[in-house]
C-alpha cells in the first residue's frame, strides 16, 4: 500500500481545543445559574433563608476535598504523561477518595434539608440553591465515572494518545469543576454564614 | 408505568387535529413505504444514514429543513386563512388549537427550520471552503444531526400523541406553568429545545474546532472566505448562548415536574426572570440565523457580479462586531416589563448601534455590485430581494428599538411584522439562495431557472403583501395572536395578507416543480466543471458532487478569492502528480443509536415515564463508555483512485471550463492590480 | 536530566498554586467566622479573594499562560469572561431594577 497522506492536523489537540469550547460553554451555563441564585436569594417565601441553612465546618470540608483532589488530579495527570502507571493509580485513587467524600457530604447535606422541609419546591431560593450546587454535584460525578472509566484503560493498555487525550480532557474539567466550587463558596455559603 | 400517557392522548378531540395526526403518520408510512418498494433501505443505510463525511450530513439537515418548512407553513397558512375570516366568528379553529398552531409555527420555523437550514449549508459548503476533508469530529457531526432530528421528531410526534404548547414559541410563564397548563404540551416544548439545543452545541464547537484547526495551508484569517467567517461567528455565539436555552428551559422542567418555584406565582417565584435568561440566548439566536444568510450573500453577490468582495476587511470587522454585541441588546424583546429609564434606554442604545455594522455589510454588497457585470440568476435575485426587503426591516426595527415607541408597538402585528421582515429576507432567502447556489455543487447539475424565478416572484410579493398589511394593522393597534376580532377595519388587510400567504403557497409548489423538472432534465442543466458560476473560492476546486476525500492535494493558498487566482493563473485544472492514498473515517452508527435514545429519553420526560428516561439516559452513558474503548476505524482510498477521480474531472472541467474565453475575465486586469495580500 | 528538570518543574507549578489557593481559600473562610467587617466590605473581600483563586487555578492549574498558551484558547477564555460579567451583571441590573420599581422598596 502506498504512503497515505499526510495529516495536516493534530487530532488530539483538536479534541482537547473542543472540550475547552465545551468548558466555556459550560462556565456560561453556571454563571447563568449563579445569576439566577443572586436575584432569588432573597425569595424565601417566609421559609427559611440563606442565613439558617448552611454549616460551616461542612462547607471548609467540602473545598477543603475539592481542593486537595485538584492537586491529587494535577500529579496524576503527571505521572500519565511521564508513562508512570502505578504512580498515575494512586493519584486517581486519591481522588477518587476526595471526590467520594465530598459527595457524601453534598448528599447528607441535602437529606438534611429536605428532612427540615427545606426542599427545592419550598422557596424560589431554595429552587436556585439545590439547582446550582446540584448541577455542580452533578459534574463532581461525572467526573467520578470518568476517572473510573480512565482508571479501567490504564488496567487495559499501556500508556498511549488514547489515554494520554482522555487524561488531558478530564484534567481540565475537573479544574473547571474546581473553579465553580470557588464560586459556590464565596458567592453562596459563606455570604450566607456571615452574620 | 406509562407516567400520564393514556388512550386520551390520541387526537379525536377535533376533526383538523385528526387530520393533521393523519397526515404525519401517513407522510411518515408513506416515506418508509416508498424506500421499502423501491429497495434503497440498504442504499440509503450505507450511503446517507450511517455516513459521516460532511457533505452528506449537510444534505441531510437540508432534507429536514426543508420538511419542517412545509409544516411550519401550513401552520402559517390556517393562521393566515384563520384570522382573515374569524371577524365577529370563531372561525374555523378553536382558540386551544389556533394557540398550539402559532406556538409550533414559531418554534419550528425557528428551531428545526432555520436552524437545520443553515446548519446543513455550513456543513456542506464550510469544509470545502476552507480546503479540509471534512469537520474536526465527523462522528460527533453526526451524532448532533440525530439529536436535532430527535427534536424535530418530538414536535412532530406531538400532533400525533398529546398536544402541542399554547403558550406562543418563547413560552413564557407564568402562563406556562403548570398551573395555567398542565397538559403535556409545554413539555414537549421544552424537551424538543433542550434536545435539539445539546446537538446544535455540539455542532457549535465542531465548526470553530473545525475552521480554527482545519484550514488549508496559507489560508490565514483574513484570506478565509466570508461565508467560513461568518460560521465561525455563528458557531461562536452557538457555543456562548445555547446555555442560556438550557438553563431557561430546564428551570422551566423543574418548576413543572418537580415543583421549583424560579417562575411561579407563589413560593417566590419571578416569571420576569425567564424573559430575561431566554433573551440571551434569543437575541444571539437572531444573528445565528442571520450571520450565515449574509455570507451567503456575500459569496453571491462577488461571483454573480463578476468581482471581488468589497471592503472584505469591513465585512469581517463588521461580522465580528456583530456576533459582539449580539449579547448586549436581549432587553430590548421586553422593554416593557417595568424596568426603569435608564435601564431601558441603554438597551435602546445597543439596539440601535448594532444596526451599524448590518448597515455597513448592505454597502458593501451595493458596492461589490456597482460597476460588476450583474448575472441575474436566481442567487443573485434573492439575493437583490433580501437587499431592498431587509432594509425596510432593518428600519422597523430601529424604531422598534426606540423604548418609548415600543410601548405602543410592543406585542402587536407590527412587531410579527418586523421580525418577520428580519428573518424571512435575512435567513429565509439567504438560505434560498445558498440552496440554489451550491445544489449543482451537491448533486452535479443546477436547479431549473425558469422555475426558480416563478418561485422566487411569488415568494417576494406573497412576502409584502403578507407582511406589510401587518404593520398597517400594528399601528392600528391589532394585537398578535389573536384568535377572533370585532374590528371591521382590520379585516381587509387581513384578507390581503391571507392571499400573500397563498401567494408564498405559489412560491414552494414552484420550488418543488423547480427540482422535480431539474432531476428530469439534470443531463440539460449538468456541470461537469465543478464550477457551474464562475466562482471564486476554494468549494468550486474540486468535481461537481465533491469525492469523499473533497481535495487530493492542496495549492497553497495566496490570498482571499484562493479560486479564482488558480484559474487567473491557469493553474485551476492542471493535473497533480504527487497524490496519496487518503485516511477517512468510516460509518458510524453511533447518530442513530444517540439520536433514537434521545428521543425516547425526551418522549418519557413529557409523559413523566421516569423510569424509561433514566434507562435511556443510563444507555447514553454506557454508550459513551464504551466507544471511548473502540478504536476509530478508517478506511484508506488507494492513491491509484484518487488519481484517476482526479484526472477524469480535470480532464472533464479543462474540457468545459467556462473561465478562458469569457467576457467575463475582463475582470483579470483588474485582480492583477491588487497586490496579494 | 531535561526530563527530571521537567517533572520537578510541573510539581513544584501544582504544588505553588495549591499553596497560593489554600491561603486564599482559608483568608475568606477566616473573615466570614472572624464578623466585624461591614457587610460591603465583607462581600468586596470574598469577592476580591474568589477572583485572585480562580486567576490562580487557571495560571497553576490549568497551565493558562499569556504567553505559551495558543491564542484561540485564550480569545474563548476571554470572551468567556466578558460574557459572564455581561449576564451575571446585565440580571443583576435588570433584575434589581425592576424589583426596585416593583416593590418600592
Amino acid at each position: 500500500m502506498s504512503e497515505v497522506d499526510a495529516k495536516t492536523f493534530d487530532e488530539s489537540e483538536e479534541r482537547a481545543y473542543g472540550f475547552w469550547l465545551f468548558l466555556m460553554s459550560d462556565a456560561i451555563l453556571f454563571s447563568l445559574l449563579f445569576a439566577t441564585y443572586a436575584i432569588m436569594v432573597t425569595a424565601t417565601d417566609n421559609g427559611p433563608d440563606r442565613t439558617e441553612i448552611f454549616g460551616y465546618w461542612r462547607t471548609a470540608a467540602n473545598t477543603a476535598l475539592l481542593l486537595c483532589s485538584s492537586l491529587t488530579m494535577g500529579l496524576a495527570s503527571i505521572a500519565i504523561r511521564e508513562d508512570r502507571k502505578s504512580t498515575a493509580f494512586q493519584w486517581i485513587f486519591v481522588t477518587m477518595i476526595l471526590a467520594l467524600a465530598f459527595l457524601v457530604l453534598e448528599i447528607q447535606e441535602f437529606a438534611g434539608l429536605f428532612a427540615q422541609g427545606a426542599g427545592p419546591d419550598r422557596s424560589g431560593f431554595l429552587s436556585a440553591y439545590f439547582t446550582l450546587v446540584g448541577t455542580h454535584g452533578a459534574h463532581v460525578t461525572v467526573g467520578l465515572i470518568w476517572m473510573a472509566v480512565l482508571c479501567v484503560h490504564l488496567a487495559l493498555r499501556p500508556i498511549g494518545p488514547v489515554i494520554q487525550s482522555i487524561t488531558e480532557r478530564l484534567t481540565m474539567f475537573w479544574h473547571l469543576v474546581g473553579i465553580v466550587w470557588i464560586g459556590i463558596y464565596s458567592m453562596v455559603y459563606l455570604p450566607g454564614l456571615y452574620q | 408505568m406509562f407516567g400520564r400517557l393514556t388512550e386520551d392522548a390520541l387526537p379525536f378531540y377535533s376533526e383538523i387535529a385528526m387530520a393533521g395526526a393523519a397526515v404525519t403518520v401517513g407522510g411518515g408510512l408513506f416515506v418508509i413505504a416508498v424506500v421499502l418498494w423501491t429497495g434503497s433501505l440498504l442504499y440509503l443505510w450505507r450511503n446517507w444514514l450511517t455516513s459521516v463525511d460532511h457533505k452528506r450530513i449537510g444534505i441531510m439537515y437540508v432534507v429536514v429543513a426543508l420538511v419542517m418548512l412545509l409544516r411550519g407553513f401550513v401552520d402559517a397558512l390556517m393562521m393566515r386563512a384563520q384570522q382573515a375570516m374569524a371577524m365577529n366568528s370563531g372561525g374555523y379553529l378553536p382558540p386551544e388549537h389556533f394557540d398550539q398552531i402559532f406556538s409550533s409555527h414559531g418554534t419550528i420555523m425557528i428551531l428545526f427550520m432555520a436552524m437545520p437550514f443553515l446548519t446543513g449549508l455550513i456543513n456542506f459548503v464550510m469544509p470545502l471552503q476552507i480546503g479540509a476533508r471534512d469537520v474536526a469530529f465527523p462522528r460527533l457531526n453526526l451524532i448532533s444531526l440525530y439529536l436535532t432530528a430527535a427534536g424535530a421528531g418530538l414536535v412532530l410526534i406531538s400532533l400525533v400523541i398529546g398536544r402541542f404548547s399554547t403558550a406562543g414559541w418563547t413560552g413564557y410563564p407564568p402562563f406556562s406553568e403548570t398551573e395555567f397548563s398542565p397538559g403535556v404540551g409545554v413539555d414537549y416544548w421544552i424537551w424538543a429545545l433542550v434536545v435539539s439545543g445539546v446537538g446544535t452545541t455540539l455542532t457549535g464547537i465542531n465548526f470553530i474546532t473545525t475552521i480554527v484547526k482545519r484550514r488549508a495551508p496559507g489560508m490565514t484569517w483574513m484570506r478565509l472566505p466570508l461565508f467560513a467567517w461568518t460560521a465561525l461567528c455563528a458557531s461562536i455565539l452557538i457555543v456562548f448562548a445555547f446555555p442560556a436555552l438550557t438553563v431557561a428551559g430546564a428551570m422551566l422542567a423543574l418548576d413543572r415536574s418537580a415543583g421549583f418555584h424560579f417562575f411561579t406565582n407563589d413560593g417566590g417565584g419571578n416569571a420576569m426572570h425567564f424573559a430575561n435568561v431566554l433573551w440571551m440566548w434569543g437575541h444571539p439566536e437572531v444573528y445565528i440565523l442571520i450571520l450565515p444568510a449574509f455570507g451567503v450573500f456575500s459569496e453571491i453577490v462577488a461571483t454573480l457580479s463578476s468581482k471581488r468582495l468589497f471592503a472584505y476587511n469591513s465585512l469581517v470587522f463588521a461580522t465580528v462586531v456583530i456576533a459582539l454585541l449580539a449579547f448586549t441588546t436581549w432587553l430590548h424583546h421586553f422593554f416593557t416589563m417595568g424596568a426603569g429609564a435608564s435601564v431601558n434606554t441603554a438597551f435602546g442604545i445597543t439596539t440601535m448601534i448594532i444596526a451599524v455594522p448590518t448597515g455597513v455589510k448592505v454597502f458593501d454588497w451595493l458596492m461589490t455590485m456597482y460597476r460588476g457585470r450583474i448575472r441575474y440568476q436566481t442567487p443573485m435575485l434573492w439575493t437583490m430581494a433580501f437587499l431592498v426587503t431587509f432594509t425596510i426591516g432593518g428600519m422597523s426595527g430601529v424604531l422598534l428599538a426606540v423604548p418609548a415607541v415600543d410601548y405602543t408597538l410592543h406585542n402587536t402585528t407590527f412587531l410579527v411584522a418586523h421580525f418577520h421582515n428580519m428573518v424571512i429576507p435575512g435567513a429565509l432567502f439567504g438560505f434560498f439562495a445558498g440552496y440554489v447556489y451550491w445544489f449543482p455543487k451537491a448533486f452535479g447539475f443546477r436547479l431549473d431557472e425558469r422555475w426558480g424565478t416563478r418561485a422566487f416572484w411569488f415568494w417576494v410579493t406573497g412576502f409584502y403583501l403578507a407582511f406589510m398589511p401587518l404593520y398597517a394593522l400594528g399601528l392600528m393597534g391589532m394585537v398578535r395572536r389573536l384568535q377572533h376580532y370585532d374590528n371591521p377595519d382590520w379585516q381587509p388587510y387581513l384578507i390581503v395578507a391571507a392571499i400573500g400567504a397563498v401567494s408564498v403557497l405559489c412560491g414552494i409548489i414552484c420550488m418543488a416543480i423547480q427540482l422535480w423538472v431539474s432531476i428530469r432534465d439534470r443531463d440539460r442543466w449538468a456541470d461537469t466543471t465543478g464550477d457551474p458560476w464562475n466562482a471564486r473560492t476554494l468549494e468550486w476546486y474540486s468535481s461537481s458532487p465533491p469525492p469523499a476525500w473533497n481535495f487530493a492535494s492542496l495549492p497553497k493558498i495566496e490570498g482571499t478569492d484562493a479560486f479564482w487566482r488558480l484559474k487567473e493563473r491557469g493553474e485551476a485544472y492542471r493535473e497533480d502528480e504527487n497524490v496519496g492514498a487518503i485516511s477517512l473515517p468510516t460509518n458510524s452508527n453511533d447518530g442513530i443509536v444517540y439520536g433514537a435514545l434521545a428521543f425516547v429519553f425526551g418522549f418519557c420526560m413529557v409523559w413523566h415515564i421516569y423510569w424509561l428516561a433514566l434507562l435511556c439516559l443510563g444507555a447514553i452513558v454506557a454508550h459513551l463508555i464504551v466507544s471511548s474503548f473502540r478504536h476509530p476505524t478508517e478506511e484508506v482510498i488507494p492513491a491509484n483512485e484518487v488519481a484517476r477521480h482526479e484526472q477524469e474531472w480535470k480532464t472533464a472541467a479543462r474540457a468545459g471550463s467556462r473561465y478562458d474565453g469569457d467576457p467575463l475575465c475582463d475582470y483579470r486586469t483588474v485582480l492583477r492590480k491588487v497586490p496579494a495580500q | 536530566m531535561s526530563d527530571v528538570k521537567r517533572h520537578q518543574r510541573e510539581v513544584r507549578n501544582y504544588l505553588v498554586g495549591f499553596g497560593l489557593a489554600a491561603l486564599l481559600t482559608i483568608i475568606p473562610f477566616a473573615i466570614t467566622a472572624a464578623g466585624g467587617l461591614s457587610r460591603t466590605w465583607f462581600d468586596l473581600a470574598i469577592l476580591l479573594a474568589a477572583v485572585v483563586q480562580v486567576l490562580v487555578h487557571l495560571r497553576y492549574f490549568l497551565h493558562i499562560d499569556l504567553r505559551h498558551t495558543p491564542r484561540e484558547n485564550l480569545l474563548a477564555l476571554g470572551f468567556t469572561g466578558v460574557l459572564i460579567v455581561i449576564m451575571i451583571g446585565g440580571t443583576l441590573w435588570i433584575m434589581g431594577n425592576l424589583t426596585s420599581r416593583m416593590m418600592g422598596t
